[in-house]
């Protein structure tokens, strides 16, 4: 049994780990929580250099034809470093969705971009409050035009091309949109973590093309959201164990009563149940993760579980992180905040929790009721 | 990254198999799938001969203690064959839970500290199952802060150089079904209270040891009380010198939680099981979203602790030791099988509270669960003492300040009983 990743994908996390050391400190971060770019732009240049954008991405498109178990390793690295970039918009889901159903044109025309950083992707499903389902999906298609509106959109104030959830005839189907083209207009959002951004997206007309089966566009969805349910699981495993860190290292360091605070039972048994709940959701991730390099038929099942328990750790262990450092954990001048914002942030992404548990149970009944295969 | 076995755990597995498909008690199988927390399911027999005679056929043809070396009973496996043996021997593997203490924590301590001719008289008949040991060494005043024990050994004033044993012990398992057990007593109440403890192995028949069940608060008796009046052990029975007992009882402790992959059950299957086939007006419970947010809970933990297993069988698989991420898995199982039989209750309704099998047959198990589940978050380290082991081992942590390390035992506030 080899349930690990492998020695060359160690070494890629080591490195991805050093790169982003280097390049994305805390105080690069705060440039785009406190300014007015909404990422940091140097540093996805820089991760498009080193081939992080591209590893699951094949050589003829401009990538690095790895795989998918090192994408998931680079994703706990951006996760641990709260890295302000559109990753997940346009390396988990666009790159994604077109690497599976796009066509060689299409293919040819992004995926190079979107390796190299030169361009962003992105996905634009919901369209307001609530749970996405195929029947909130109001956006109409009709004569290779796309109109309705798109809210919230990750990165969509940024994003060059996004692929759309859109109605026609034949139901719901995904559409490939240049976001620069006529048609589109856009503003950001303010949001609770404003190191990753969230536009509103009016479409009006706009040229589309689509992309993969027509009238399959919810399952299709739904597979690229447990594809990118995965690797994000990946960052919130990446983030809840900074987070962790942090918290250790300020109980160790900050003495009170005459004592490291790090002494009491009160804050031990704290962090021990943040370490509890990381390590259930790396070793479920790890489940992802090993569902996803191998197309296993479990992948629903092994995503929504990764995703459910990744969610928990990463709020739990963010918002302990803050009672560990106490007061000085809710001030701005500490980067507690950070992760706080980043994890609760990320627990919506891709589907709220609550969505997840129930997908989570349904494939499971689903797989009980289906025949027992050999 | 792979759940495949390498060529040698292939052949290895193969093997396993086909031996236990020949000689496993098939007639039993049924029986040990209905088992239930605290009950070991059989009622074809009695559970105790049963056990001994798989144990004995399995130690027969080399699969008793199979990481133990030769010359003790064992097969000298590798770690990663242990488990392999684990997996593949499934429900019948429950029917060692005799001889869980004897195999995991006294038999390692022999390994460690008694005489080369001891171990070749005592190991053999341990992992055969023909000797079935316990583990002496909570007490009425010494369970988490096990260091504040009271039992005293006494050097004889007959220069026999023997001990006489005068205490009591308490919660040990299978005392009423054990040959031997060692036994962890205070030799010197003058010096601060690690200082002064020494182990000894005694045979559960010496004149002057009395063994009453314990009454649990779920109605069962699986522990005991153990009462030492007078008994009298010869020195050649000591394990490590005399005040080195704290030390002995780590190599225990440590074989304590080394038990790697084996899996703590959390309920969840069951409960999952029960979810799926429970009608409601509305349909099955498993389609209400309060329920499926709870079960989905449930699963992510009990799946958590399975992949964390998977973890430590791949570095086991690969030759290295595992991380200390398995230290999680006594304390969320315990913690998640009571949430989870409470819950199960509650979908009950009203008659969650029945526990009669006449009418409860297919919900009985949670019930049991319920009321044994206290026990698992206390039982071989409290969820406080995990926690305080996550935080100073793993975590880095400072110890809790102690104000009784340096103090004489005697001297040493106690709260009246013991």
């Amino acid at each position: 049994m080899n349930f690990d990743f492998s020695d060359e994908q160690k070494q890629l996390r080591d490195e991805a780990r050093k790169f982003l050391a280097d390049r994305c400190s805390p105080a690069t971060v705060r440039v785009i929580l406190e300014g007015p770019e909404p990422y940091d732009r140097a540093l996805w240049k820089g991760l498009g250099e080193m081939g992080f954008l591209g590893a699951a991405i094949p050589e003829a498109y401009g990538g690095v034809g790895l795989g998918h178990l090192e994408l998931c390793v680079i994703a706990e690295e951006l996760g641990r470093a709260n890295a302000p970039v559109p990753m997940a918009s346009s390396i988990y889901l666009a790159a994604e969705a077109l690497m599976l159903w796009g066509t060689e044109a299409q293919k040819t025309a992004w995926l190079p971009r979107l390796a190299s950083g030169a361009a962003v992707g992105t996905l634009a499903l919901g369209e307001g409050v609530g749970r996405v389902t195929e029947r909130t999906i109001k956006a109409q298609m009709a004569g290779g035009k796309l109109s309705g509106v798109k809210m919230p959109v990750a990165d969509g104030d940024v994003a060059d091309v996004a692929v759309v959830a859109a109605r026609e005839a034949t139901g719901v189907s995904l559409y490939l949109v240049d976001l620069a083209g006529p048609g589109v207009s856009r503003e950001t959002l303010e949001t609770i973590d404003p190191t990753r951004s969230q536009a509103r997206i009016i479409f009006d007309g706009a040229p589309a093309e689509r992309l993969g089966e027509a009238g399959q566009g919810w399952r299709l969805a739904s597979d690229l959201l447990d594809r990118a349910a995965v690797l994000m699981a990946f960052e919130q495993v990446g983030g809840s164990d900074r987070a962790l860190e942090m918290a250790r290292d300020y109980a160790l360091e900050r003495m009170a009563f005459g004592r490291q605070i790090g002494s009491f039972q009160a804050i031990k048994h704290m962090l021990a149940d943040m370490y509890v709940a990381a390590t259930l959701a790396r070793s479920n991730a790890y489940y992802g993760a090993w569902a996803l390099s191998t197309d296993s038929p479990e992948l629903p099942v092994a995503a929504a579980t990764a995703r459910v328990s990744a969610t928990q750790a990463y709020q739990h262990c963010a918002k302990n992180n803050i009672q560990v450092h106490g007061g000085m954990g809710f001030t701005w001048a500490f980067d507690c905040h950070l992760f706080y914002r980043r994890a609760n942030a990320l627990a919506l992404a891709l589907g709220s929790q609550t969505t997840w548990e129930d997908l989570l149970i349904e494939r499971m009944r689903r797989r009980n009721d289906a025949p027992a295969a050999a | 990254m792979n759940f495949d076995d390498t060529p040698q755990e292939a052949a290895f597995r193969a093997q396993v198999r086909a031996w236990i498909d020949a000689n496993a008690p098939k007639e039993l199988e049924a029986e040990l799938k209905q088992a239930t927390f605290g009950n070991s399911g059989l009622t074809s027999g009695d559970p105790i001969a049963l056990a001994k005679a798989w144990q004995k056929k399995k130690a027969d043809a080399g699969w008793a203690c199979l990481h133990w070396p030769p010359e003790y009973g064992g097969r000298g496996a590798t770690p990663i064959e242990r488990v392999i043996w684990g997996q593949e021997e499934g429900v019948y593997g429950s029917l060692g839970g005799l001889f869980i203490i004897g195999h995991g924590m006294c038999g390692p301590t022999l390994m460690a500290w008694a005489s080369e001719e001891q171990k070749r008289k005592l190991l053999p008949p341990l992992a055969s199952g023909e000797e079935v040991w316990c583990q002496l060494f909570s007490e009425p005043a010494g369970g988490s802060d096990l260091a504040g024990l009271r039992t005293r050994a006494e050097r004889a004033n007959d220069g026999t150089g023997d001990w006489i044993i005068r205490g009591q012990k308490i919660w040990t398992s299978g005392a009423q079904n054990s040959d031997y057990g060692i036994l962890i007593t205070r030799t010197d109440p003058d010096v601060p209270k690690h200082k002064g403890l020494t182990m000894f192995w005694l045979s559960m028949k010496s004149p002057g040891v009395e063994i009453r069940p314990i009454k649990q608060a779920n109605g069962q008796s699986g522990f005991n009380e153990v009462f030492f009046t007078d008994v009298r052990i010869p020195d050649a029975q000591r394990l490590g010198a005399v005040g080195q007992g704290w030390t002995v009882s780590l190599t225990t402790l440590m074989n304590e939680r080394l038990s790697i992959g084996s899996g703590m059950p959390t309920g969840f299957p069951e409960l999952f099981d029960y979810c799926l086939n429970l009608q409601t007006e509305d349909g099955p419970a498993v389609d209400n979203p309060m329920v499926r947010s709870r079960l989905a809970q449930y699963a992510v933990k009990a799946s958590g602790l399975k992949y964390t297993g998977m973890r430590a069988i791949s570095a086991l698989s690969k030759g290295e030791t595992p991380g200390p991420e398995n230290s999680i898995g006594k304390l969320v199982a315990g913690a998640s099988m009571q949430e989870l039989a409470m819950f199960a209750l509650d979908l009950q309704g009203e008659t969650g509270v029945i526990n009669d099998p006449r009418h409860a047959q297919a919900a009985q198990k949670f019930q049991a669960m319920l009321l044994r589940s206290p026990a698992t978050r206390v039982e071989g380290g409290t969820d406080e003492i995990l926690r305080n082991i996550i935080a100073e081992r793993v975590l880095g942590l400072p110890g809790d300040i102690r104000v009784d390390k340096d103090v004489p035992f005697k001297d040493i506030p106690t709260s009246g009983r013991g």
